[in-house]
C-alpha cells in the first residue's frame, strides 16, 4: 500500500499532505466542499479511508465524522477498508456487454483465482464489476486504478497481470489511490481567493452599469 | 489514426501527463470541425501547441466587447446544450436573476451515460478549449468563480486539465485581473468520485457542497435560480463550453451557417457496438442522418462482418431504441423525439441481428438499477425489481406473467404511453418522446427505457425463453405476481 504511516498517529495527514489539504480547502467559498478532493488525498496517502482520516477530515471542513462517511460512502471509488495495490475494475455495460466483457470477466475470475469484488491472497489485485468507463469505442474496457486498457483480450488480460506483477506497468500505474499526478496550483499573486457567498454584495466588477 | 490495441508500454521513463497516449477512437472527417481540430495533433493539449493555434484567441475577442454583447453573441448561436437535455446555453444563461450575487459556473465534466465518450477526449485533448469556454461564460454573465467538476475515474483528463490551468494562470489568462482588465475569475479543478447520477446537474452541485450526490427536487427546474450555495448557478456540459471559442472567434453567424436553424454547429458522437469502425466523429448537427454515420464511409462504414442491423441505441443508455426504419432520422432533437427517442448525450450503440436482445436491454437495466440514489421509491424499488425479473427471464427462469410485470413495474415509473419507434412490421405508429414520469430525475425512466423498447420490438426474444408455471415451481421460482391484485380495471 502506498501508506507512508505515521508513526506519531497525532494526526492522519503527513505534513505535506495536510499543507495540501489547507490549500484546497481554501479554494472553496465553503469548506465544506473540499470533503471529495480531501477523501481523495486521503485515500492516495494510505489506499483507503480509515476512521482517523475521516475524523481529520471532518475536523478541516467543518462537518461531523459521520457527516463525512456519509458523503464518503455515496461513492464507489471511496473504498472503507484495505483493496489492492491494483484496483481491477471490468466494464460490464452495454457496449462492452456486446462485444464480450462477460468472457473478459469470467477469464480474469479464473487468472486472479478470485471471484468478482474479491482481493488476491498477495494483495495485490482487487476484481471489480464496474459501469461505463466513457471508452466505449474500445469494447471491452477495464481499468486499473483507473488506468484505461482498450480492447482487451484474455491474452492482453494476462500479459497485463504478469506485467503489473513484475512491476513492469509501475511507470504508468501507480498504487491504489492515487489519482492524477499533476496537481492545480494557483500562484499566490494570481489567485482571486473564494469568498464566502454570503460575503458579496453586489455584481463582479467587470459588470459595472450592466442591466441599466 | 491508429486504433491501438491495448497499451502495453514498458513503463520505464517517469511519467507525465505528455507520456501516456491518447486514449484511442478519435476519427477526423471531411466535415467542419469546431471542436475538435486541435485534435489534429498529438501535443494539441500542451500550452504551447494550444497558443500556437489560436487558443485564448475568442476570449481575448470576447474582452474587447461588453459581456452583454458576449452573452448576445452566444444566444444567437443557439449552441444546445451536449449534456444531455439540449436547452440552449444563452437561453439557460439567461435564467439567472437579475441581482443576485454572486453567480458560479459549474461544469460538467462527469461523463457517464452508458456509450458517452466525448467529453473525457475534449478534457484530454484541448483542455485549453474548455478553459477559454469557461472564461468566456464567466465575462459574459458574471460569474465570480468557476468549478470544473471532472468525472473521479479520469486521471488522464485530471492531469491534462491541472496541466493546462497551472499554464493558464502563469500566463496571466486566469486569476485576478485577467489580460490587465478588471475580468478576474479563478477556475477550480474539482474531482468527482464514482456515482453516474451526480452527472444530474442539481446532485453535481450537491456533491461539489460535499454532500452525497442525490438531485434535488423540482421545482426550481434550473440551478440558475438556486444553485450551488443556493446561489445563481450556471451548469454546463464540457462540449457546450468547448464550442465557445470558435463562436468567439468565428461569430454567431457562421456558426449558425453550419448545420440547420434549430440544431446549429456541430456534434461530437460515439458510435459503439457491433460496427465495422466504432468511433468518435465530429458530426454536421441537423443534417447527418443515422443511416449517414452507420455506413458512411467517413464514419462507421457498416456493420460489422456486414451483418444485419438489428437496433441501435440513438443518444445514451437512457433513450428509446430505433430499428433500421430510422436509420433516415437526422440528428436533430424534434425528428429524433417525433420518432419516439431522443439525441441525449450523442452516444450511439449499435446491435447487429446476433444479438441477444434480452441480454443486452438487461446491461442497461442492470446499469440504472445499480446507479440509484435511493431518494424516490418508483426508482429505487421499481429499478430493482425490473432488475430482478428481467434477469429470471434472461435466464430462462421467467413465465409469461413476468413480461407483463415489467410493464406494470415500468408504468409506476413512467405512467402513461412510453415513448418508442415505429414498426411497419409489428404494424406500430411512433409514441413521440418524452414520457411522464413518477421520479425526480431520468435514472428511475432509464431503468425502464431499454425494457420498453426491447419488449415492443422484439417481445417474441423473451418469449422464446419462458417457462411455464410448473416448471417454474418445479425449479422454486416464485412465481410474478400482480401489482394489481384486485384486478380492478383488469379485463
Ligand atoms: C441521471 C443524469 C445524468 C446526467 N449526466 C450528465 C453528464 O454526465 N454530463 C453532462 O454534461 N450532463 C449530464 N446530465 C445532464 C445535466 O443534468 C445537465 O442537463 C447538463 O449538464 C447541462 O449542461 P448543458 O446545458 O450544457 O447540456 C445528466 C442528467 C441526468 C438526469
Ligand atoms: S430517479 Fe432514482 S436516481 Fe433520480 S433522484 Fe430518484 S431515486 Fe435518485
Amino acid at each position: 500500500m502506498a501508506a507512508q504511516s505515521d508513526e506519531t498517529q497525532m494526526s492522519f495527514f503527513t505534513t505535506e499532505n495536510r499543507r495540501l489539504a489547507d490549500v484546497i480547502v481554501a479554494r472553496y467559498p465553503k469548506r465544506r466542499s473540499a470533503t471529495i478532493p480531501l477523501l481523495h488525498l486521503a485515500q492516495e496517502q494510505h489506499g483507503w479511508i480509515c476512521d482517523d482520516a475521516m475524523i481529520e477530515i471532518a475536523d478541516l471542513v467543518d462537518a461531523t465524522p459521520a457527516e463525512v462517511k456519509g458523503t464518503g460512502t455515496f461513492y464507489e471509488m471511496f473504498k472503507f477498508h484495505p483493496v489492492g495495490k491494483y484496483v481491477v475494475n471490468i466494464c460490464g455495460t452495454m457496449s462492452c456487454k456486446l462485444m464480450g466483457a462477460d468472457e473478459l470477466m469470467n477469464h480474469a475470475e479464473q487468472k486472479l483465482g478470485v471471484a468478482v469484488g474479491e482481493t488476491t491472497e498477495d494483495g495485490l489485485f482487487t476484481l471489480e464489476h464496474a459501469e461505463c468507463q466513457a471508452a466505449c469505442t474500445e469494447a471491452p474496457t477495464l481499468q486499473v486504478n483507473y488506468r484505461h486498457e482498450y480492447r482487451v483480450t484474455t491474452d492482453d488480460f494476462d500479459r497485463l497481470v504478469d506485467d503489473l506483477t513484475a512491476g513492469r506497468r509501475d511507470g504508468d500505474i501507480p498504487a491504489h489511490g492515487t489519482l492524477a499526478r499533476i496537481r492545480q496550483e494557483i500562484p499566490a499573486n494570481r489567485a482571486v481567493g473564494a469568498v464566502p457567498p454570503e460575503e458579496v454584495d453586489g455584481p463582479p466588477a467587470w459588470l459595472p452599469q450592466e442591466g441599466a | 489514426m491508429a486504433h491501438l490495441r491495448g497499451s502495453h508500454r514498458k513503463g520505464r521513463e517517469p511519467v507525465t501527463a505528455t507520456s501516456i497516449p491518447h486514449a484511442p477512437g478519435f476519427f477526423a472527417s471531411e466535415t467542419p470541425r469546431v471542436v475538435t481540430q486541435r485534435f489534429d495533433y498529438e501535443d494539441g493539449y500542451t500550452f504551447e501547441r494550444a497558443m500556437a493555434t489560436g487558443a485564448y484567441e475568442g476570449f481575448k475577442t470576447a474582452l474587447t466587447r461588453t459581456p452583454s454583447e458576449v452573452h448576445d453573441e452566444v444566444r444567437a448561436a443557439t449552441v444546445l446544450g451536449r449534456g444531455g437535455a439540449g436547452f440552449p446555453a444563452g437561453v439557460k444563461w439567461g435564467f439567472m436573476p437579475p441581482t443576485v450575487w454572486p453567480r458560479y459556473l459549474v461544469v460538467n465534466g462527469d461523463e457517464s451515460e452508458p456509450g458517452t465518450y466525448k467529453d473525457r477526449l475534449l478534457m484530454e485533448r484541448d483542455p485549453h478549449q474548455l478553459i477559454e469556454g469557461c472564461l468566456i461564460a464567466a465575462y459574459a454573465t458574471g460569474l465570480s468563480q468557476c468549478f470544473l467538476y471532472v468525472r473521479g475515474e479520469m486521471p488522464l483528463a485530471h492531469e491534462r486539465i491541472a496541466q493546462a490551468l497551472n499554464d493558464a494562470y502563469a500566463d496571466g489568462l486566469i486569476g485576478k485581473n485577467i489580460q490587465g482588465t478588471n475580468f478576474s475569475l479563478d477556475i477550480i479543478l474539482h474531482w468527482g468520485a464514482g456515482a453516474y447520477v451526480v452527472g444530474e446537474e442539481t446532485a453535481l452541485i450537491e456533491s461539489l457542497e460535499g454532500k452525497r450526490g442525490m438531485p434535488r427536487l423540482k421545482p426550481p427546474y434550473f440551478p440558475a435560480a438556486i444553485g450551488l450555495y443556493g446561489q445563481p448557478t450556471i451548469v454546463n456540459n464540457v462540449e457546450t463550453l468547448s464550442n465557445l471559442p470558435w463562436i468567439l472567434t468565428n461569430g454567431a453567424a457562421a456558426y449558425t451557417a453550419i448545420g440547420t436553424e434549430s440544431s446549429p454547429g456541430t456534434r461530437v458522437v460515439a458510435v459503439s457496438g457491433h460496427v465495422k469502425r466504432p468511433g468518435v466523429f465530429e458530426i454536421v448537427n441537423g443534417t447527418t442522418t443515422f443511416r449517414d454515420l452507420l455506413y458512411g464511409e467517413d464514419y462507421c462504414q457498416g456493420i460489422r462482418d456486414d451483418n444485419e442491423l438489428k437496433a441501435f441505441v440513438p443518444g445514451g443508455g437512457s433513450a428509446p431504441w430505433f430499428t433500421p426504419e430510422q436509420l433516415d432520422v437526422p440528428f436533430e432533437g424534434r425528428e429524433c423525439s417525433a420518432a419516439g427517442s431522443m439525441l441525449g448525450s450523442g452516444a450511439i450503440m449499435v446491435m447487429d441481428e446476433t444479438t441477444d436482445i434480452p441480454t443486452a436491454a438487461l446491461s442497461l437495466t442492470r446499469f440504472y438499477a445499480h446507479e440509484s440514489c435511493g431518494k424516490c421509491v418508483p426508482c429505487r424499488e421499481g429499478g430493482t425489481w425490473l432488475e430482478k425479473i428481467l434477469t429470471r427471464v434472461v435466464q430462462g427462469r421467467g413465465t409469461s406473467r413476468d413480461l407483463d410485470l415489467l410493464l406494470e413495474v415500468g408504468a409506476t415509473i413512467c405512467p402513461g404511453d412510453f415513448p418508442h419507434a415505429s414498426s411497419s412490421d409489428l404494424g406500430l405508429d411512433a409514441t413521440p418522446f418524452p414520457y411522464k414520469m413518477t421520479t425526480i430525475c431520468f435514472v428511475g425512466p432509464s431503468a425502464f427505457a431499454p425494457i420498453h423498447s426491447a419488449l415492443t420490438l422484439f417481445r417474441g426474444e423473451f418469449e422464446d425463453r419462458l417457462i411455464d408455471d410448473d416448471a417454474a415451481g418445479a425449479i422454486g421460482v416464485p412465481v410474478a405476481i400482480s401489482s394489481n391484485p384486485t384486478g380492478e380495471e383488469a379485463s
